[in-house]
């Protein structure tokens, strides 16, 4: 058994398997050196927030708010609807999400039903005289209830890529949860604009003013104004002005194709023009043809942002929005348009942020814990070994490169708590070879051969180790299945560093005990296993 | 180099009454604690809001302590020094659900006049939120423990299992008792750290009772006590010597981890005591009460070995075509 032996090959490839792939992570290599090209330095392991900084919200999405603006734009829909047939009905309004509307007249009644089982099917419909009430049906409103949740992470994925930042997760988790991280932030300003950002419903709306009654608009309750249909809106700049509006929007931003910053002709301040789809252009090109002379309201997020008086019909369905915007705002602005608005608003069930420099005093921190508690056992381990500690450490030194290979390859992140997991395999993964050494010094002791000291000594050391590493791999496994967040990330590292012990505590040193068998001096037994013994050892 | 050369036995059954009282004495200790102090319970798993606050030279906190206690949503919060003198901590159990403002905004406008200062941390964790992680780690615990008891049953013997997870319960309770003395926050490092002393825990018993296993067929003796002396003698280096290599590095991660994780390696720091200390004095003696019977267990050995041969004599009969 002098030659090479299978146990050493198993172990030197593992070694430096470990070496190879832990290279990018150790070395934390830029991709951004090439521009669109894959990075030459492969896969590596990502800093968890709190060792580089950044932002972890945990949102929750306001569905009930979804199904609101759902009951909502079926009733622009059915105006709509009713006004292209000119059917003449009154008082269209929606109350506790139930539409309800009176047809005047009794001849057109047919008609009506017509159009509703034909445009709305979805909606249960209940006709009392010439009287009708619509509202959703309990799947229609399980449907847009997750709708809205799987449409808030896509809008929000997308507004952070627009953003421009390195990459954010947005995912959803759980049944109604949406999980946001988002790393590398460097100042609080940027971190208020992200917030905003997320926030910002950028719902967009078109209203008109109900000129009929909007002088008295000062002295109206909201009650009162809901009487008639209308809504009661203040100005974005100014929030003594406000505004008496239908509403029953004309269109929303839904029919939006495009949104971008641009400055005015005469002041050079910045605004957003945006563009309607033909839909949306038809929509708005009749209403303005047919409302000249009245007011029309831009409304955004329940702010009115302008109210121009309509000159004339505008058709190509260009549409700009002014305010006193800065530059920033009206970027931030443009792209939640163009990202589309959340149909619910969020949020924060939970959120850790944290600070960049704080992330480096942690990274500082553990890696020192690292390397101390990594220098007091390599140091121990020799002191108290001989060269079975050198033997042990090798191994203890592949175990941190495998874990780290792994980690890597997973493409996992590493949070303090993983660190902290690392620091602790190294004390575990060490126990290992210290039950070895001590079998194989028992057996030693008891004047068995060299040889048979070692193999027994493995033998004996065997079970106990499997097992003890088993009932620890199944507290871990456990932990990382029903833990969050720092938990996973703990339990990952102590998962991969007992298997990766398996691999070098265990097969590794007996590879090398075997291929060292006949270079061992058995006079000096203290110098090789740290022991004296006054027998003769064969 | 070695500590542990003396051959001869210890006898640590001899006494095991009197410690186990001392070990009983110590969880009734450790119950009370929870009991009456009860557990901190962190933000984690209470809800709250907690902000880390870094300033530029010395933190002016009874400057800080007034502000905050005129502002009424930060009722019942409390400000305090963590780490250096530089850094403080304010912890309210109010948590905000706003996106775009939330506490980094409202602290940063409330401290405004107190000098410079950089907001490091905020975690905020929404009281629904900790309601969903508490059951979440209880059911960790109990799962796992209801995995280990399973595999201990299959590799050893179900009275290995018991005796095993007494001294487990017997290390949590203590641990906690200590969280609960020193009112640490318990956060999900925390619960981290008690599974890992789980996990810690029952290694150590596993390691003494595969010794104890393998002591009931090589050792002479009929009595279970001499055979648990002898054998925990035997792996008594072992236990010292990995309890001490777990604890310097435990140690280290508790000197030098940052405040951050001083709650979880403190935790462990007990953990590692407290299981080296059951493996011995607990585990071992449970077995012995249990009436574990070595005559038996070798009766039972010997009849499966015996069953064992006669399959394979009938099964070589069989092949040989005698049957």
């Amino acid at each position: 058994m002098n030659a090479l032996n299978y146990r050493v090959v198993i172990f030197a490839f593992a070694f430096l398997f470990g070496i190879v792939f832990s290279v990018p992570s150790l070395t934390q290599c830029d991709e951004n050196t090439t521009n669109g090209e894959a990075s030459s330095c492969g896969k590596k392991i990502t800093l968890g927030l709190d060792l580089q900084g950044g932002l972890h919200m945990l949102l929750s999405v306001k569905s009930e708010v979804a199904v609101e603006s759902k009951v909502k734009s079926i009733g622009t829909s059915i105006k709509y609807n009713l006004e292209k047939e000119e059917i003449i009905f009154d008082d269209l309004k929606i109350d506790n999400n139930i539409i309800t509307f009176e047809v005047l007249d009794k001849d057109d009644l047919p008609k009506v039903v017509k159009i509703l089982a034909k445009e709305f099917k979805e909606v249960a419909v209940n006709q009392n005289g010439a009287i009708f009430s619509l509202e959703l049906t309990d799947d229609l409103i399980a449907l847009t209830k997750q709708n809205a949740i799987n449409q808030a992470v896509d809008t929000i994925r997308n507004r952070l890529n627009m953003f421009g930042l390195a990459e954010p997760t947005v995912a959803k988790q759980g049944k109604d949860k949406i999980l946001v991280e988002v790393p590398g932030i460097k100042t609080e300003e940027d971190e208020n604009r992200i917030r905003k950002l997320i926030a910002k419903s950028a719902h967009l709306q078109m209203m008109a003013v109900d000129e009929a009654r909007a002088a008295r608009v000062d002295m109206m309750s909201d009650g009162e104004a809901k009487q008639y249909g209308d809504i009661i809106l203040r100005d974005v700049n100014d929030n003594r002005t406000k505004y008496l509006l239908y509403s029953i929007p004309i269109l929303d931003g839904s029919m939006l194709v495009d949104a971008k910053v641009g400055y005015g002709k005469k002041d050079n301040q910045p605004l957003i023009n945006f563009k309607l789809n033909g839909q949306g252009a038809k929509i708005f090109g009749d209403f303005t043809g047919k409302s000249v002379g009245k007011r029309m309201a831009v409304v955004l997020d329940s702010q009115v942002y302008t109210a121009p008086n309509i000159v004339q019909r505008i058709g190509g369905g260009q549409v700009q929005i002014t305010g006193a915007f800065t530059p920033q705002e009206a970027h931030d602005i443009a792209i939640a348009l163009r990202s589309g608005a959340l149909l619910a608003p969020v949020q924060v069930e939970s959120q850790r942020s944290i600070g960049p420099s704080l992330g480096e005093d942690n990274i500082n921190a553990s890696i020192l814990a690292l390397i101390v508690g990594f220098l007091s056992v390599v140091v121990f381990m020799v002191l108290y070994y001989g060269m079975a500690g050198v033997i042990s450490n090798f191994a203890l030194v592949a175990n941190l490169f495998l874990i780290l290979a792994v980690m890597s390859l997973f493409e996992a992140t590493l949070t303090l708590p993983g660190m902290a997991g690392i620091v602790l395999t190294v004390g575990m993964a060490v126990d290992a070879n210290v039950i070895i050494n001590e079998r194989i010094r028992e057996l030693l002791h008891e004047g068995n051969s060299l040889t048979k000291s070692i193999e027994q000594g493995y033998n004996n050391a065997f079970t106990a180790i499997w097992d003890a590493n088993i009932t620890t791999l199944i507290a871990a496994v456990v932990l990382f299945a029903y833990g969050t967040g720092p938990i996973k990330g703990f339990s990952l590292t102590i998962s991969i560093g007992i298997l990766a012990s398996m691999v070098t505590a265990i097969l590794g040193t007996h590879g090398i005990y075997q291929w060292l068998l006949p270079k061992i001096d058995k006079k000096r037994l203290g110098f090789w296993f740290g022991i004296k013994t006054d027998k003769e050892i064969k | 180099m070695e500590v542990f050369k003396q051959q001869k036995i210890i006898n640590f059954m001899e006494n095991a009454k009197k410690v186990g009282l001392f070990s009983i004495a110590l969880v009734v200790i450790s119950l009370g604690l929870l009991f009456t102090k009860g557990l901190n319970y962190g933000i984690d798993f209470a809800g709250g809001t907690i902000v880390q606050v870094q300033y530029e030279g010395k933190a002016p906190i009874e400057k800080v302590r007034e502000i905050v206690a005129q502002n009424p949503k930060y009722q019942g919060a409390t400000v305090t020094s963590f780490g250096s003198e530089s850094e403080l901590v304010i912890r309210t159990k109010q948590a905000s659900k706003s996106v775009k403002g939330g506490a980094k905004v409202e602290v940063r406008q409330m401290l405004k006049d107190t000098g410079k200062f950089e907001i490091r941390r905020v975690d905020m964790v929404g009281p629904a939120v900790g309601d969903e992680l508490r059951e979440k780690g209880l059911m960790a615990m109990l799962l796992s423990i209801i995995g280990i008891i399973a595999y201990l049953s299959f590799r050893f013997e179900w009275r290995f299992a018991i005796a095993s997870v007494v001294a487990l319960v017997h290390d949590i309770t203590i641990a906690m008792g200590a969280l609960a003395l020193f009112q640490i926050d318990v956060n999900l490092p925390i619960l981290a750290a008690v599974l890992t002393i789980l996990g810690y825990s029952l290694n150590d018993t596993v390691i003494v009772f595969d010794r104890i296993r393998d002591g009931i067929r090589t050792i002479k003796s009929p009595n279970m006590a001499d055979v648990i002396n002898e054998s925990v003698t035997k792996t008594l280096s072992r236990t010292t010597l990995t309890s001490l290599t777990t604890f310097f590095v435990v140690l280290t991660l508790y000197l030098f981890g940052g405040e951050i994780i001083n709650g979880f390696s403190f935790t462990l720091l007990v953990g590692v005591v407290v299981g080296t200390y059951s493996s011995i004095f607990v585990a071992s003696p449970v077995l012995m009460w249990l009436k574990f019977s070595v005559v038996e267990f070798r009766e039972r050995e010997a009849k499966a070995l015996k069953r064992e041969k006669e399959k394979e004599k009938m099964r070589a009969m069989y092949e040989q075509g005698t049957m």
